[in-house]
């Protein structure tokens, strides 16, 4: 067991892990934020995507130990200070970009570091940067609709139906 | 996964160190050893991590005008530095994996497993680059030796790839959407001394120039010129995806769109 240290929504936390502690086990077990779900744990679905030091990566392929010193933001770091839907979350809940739900947290941290890096993507941009988000429900329409009406752009026709 | 000790040296220095270890395994970004330890393919005694090295990051240009990547260095960060100077291999860091993936994915680390399918190989390979490691500099045409096989020796680590700067070039992959692999993809390099073509996601024997291609298109730069020529599919990778033959024709169509993008 080796102790880690790292910021997890602005609150420093510490723990001990084992050197295979996945990044999503740590966040998920001892410090409880369930938000952040483990679809495939094959890299593949995105379920997992949080921010390390401002970066998506897939919580289920990296280390607990390998975000030591690092800034980690989960989903329940993207609400308001008031408790309230980030812009973000709040985008897909008006927009319908969930069905079942499970794949939402990594597709709003997805969203989330699209739009830190690019604030007006495109429609294509939205999907590229999303290739690594898998939703079983919504087939995507609704989701790319949130993510540019979190943008504050206007709706392309072809995604607003 | 199997329990294993961990260690995460600063230096280059303390890696080798670390790397002297019975069992020992250098980790780069994790994005393929993690999934291989998950299903018990690896099961090192100590993963040493190479990220936390400062001297093996980041992107800059030698006096010599090649571009030096770090080996610890991101694929997300070779898209971002490297696209005014080598776009064609921005455009490849660009398209590996998705995000995610190549938010953490190291240039060092898919290289020195040189999966059969994988991007970074190709590029070193049509680019001529040196594999600059620990202890010595090896050219990209010595250091490919097969499927998951390198010039590497055991406990050597990449610590920087220098890839000479073409006149033009581009890389075109035919994308394998489930694994975000190459299902077969080309990357064509026009040097003033020549062109070099490299194939990866076709054959058994992992990344290969295509010596026929080369010849063709340093004497005509055009998709015209490998029209002619013909792919053998013995040798090339069969499975669900597609079949030698099949893997075959996809060398001949993405050159010539590399060549015509290029």
């Amino acid at each position: 067991m080796a102790q880690v240290s790292m910021t997890v929504n602005g609150r420093p936390v510490t723990g001990e892990v084992e050197g295979r502690t996945l990044l999503v086990d740590f966040l998920r077990g001892p410090l409880r934020l369930t938000g952040t779900h483990v679809g495939c744990d094959t890299s593949q679905c995105g379920a997992c995507v949080v921010h390390v030091d401002g970066k998506a990566v897939k919580a289920c392929t990296m280390f607990a130990f390998e975000a030591e010193g690092a800034q980690v933001k989960t989903i329940e770091g993207m609400a308001k200070p008031d408790g309230s839907l980030g812009v973000i979350q709040q985008a897909f809940q008006d927009h319908h970009g969930l069905q079942c739900g499970f794949c939402t947290p990594g597709m709003v941290m997805s969203a989330a570091a699209l739009l830190a890096g690019n604030p007006k993507p495109t429609e294509a941009e939205v999907r590229a940067y999303l290739e690594g988000n898998i939703c079983r429900c919504t087939g995507y329409h609704n989701i790319v609709k949130a993510v540019l009406a979190a943008s504050g752009q206007e709706l392309p026709a072809v995604a607003a139906e | 996964m199997y329990a294993f000790d961990i260690a995460r040296p600063a230096t280059i220095g303390e890696a080798v160190t670390a790397l002297g270890h019975d069992g020992a395994q250098a980790l780069g970004g994790g994005q393929t050893l993690i999934p291989s330890l998950k299903q018990r393919l690896a099961s090192p005694e100590v993963l040493v991590s190479l990220t936390g090295i400062a001297e093996m990051q980041g992107v800059c240009m030698s006096d010599a005008g090649e571009l030096c990547i770090g080996g610890a260095t991101p694929h997300a960060v070779v898209a971002a530095e490297a696209a005014a100077r080598y776009p064609a291999l921005a455009y490849l860091a660009g398209h590996i994996g998705d995000p995610a993936v190549r938010n953490r994915g190291t240039i060092g680390g898919s290289l020195a497993n040189n999966d059969p399918a994988a991007c970074w190989p190709a590029g070193a390979l049509a680019s001529g680059a040196t594999i600059i490691t620990n202890t010595r500099r090896i050219a990209a045409d010595d250091y490919f030796q097969g499927m998951f096989a390198t010039a590497l020796e055991e406990g050597e680590i990449i610590t920087e790839v220098r890839f000479p700067v073409p006149e033009t070039a581009a890389y075109m992959k035919f994308l394998q959407p489930a694994s975000r692999f190459a299902l077969t993809a080309v990357f064509v390099a026009r040097f003033a001394s020549g062109v070099r073509v490299a194939v990866t996601g076709a054959s058994e024997n992992g990344v290969f120039r295509w010596t026929d291609a080369e010849e063709a298109l340093s004497a005509d730069f055009s998709a015209r010129a490998v029209e002619g020529l013909t792919v053998d599919p013995e040798g090339m990778i069969g499975d669900l995806h597609g079949t030698p033959a099949y893997r075959a024709h996809l060398v001949k169509v993405m050159t010539k769109r590399a060549v015509a993008a290029a």
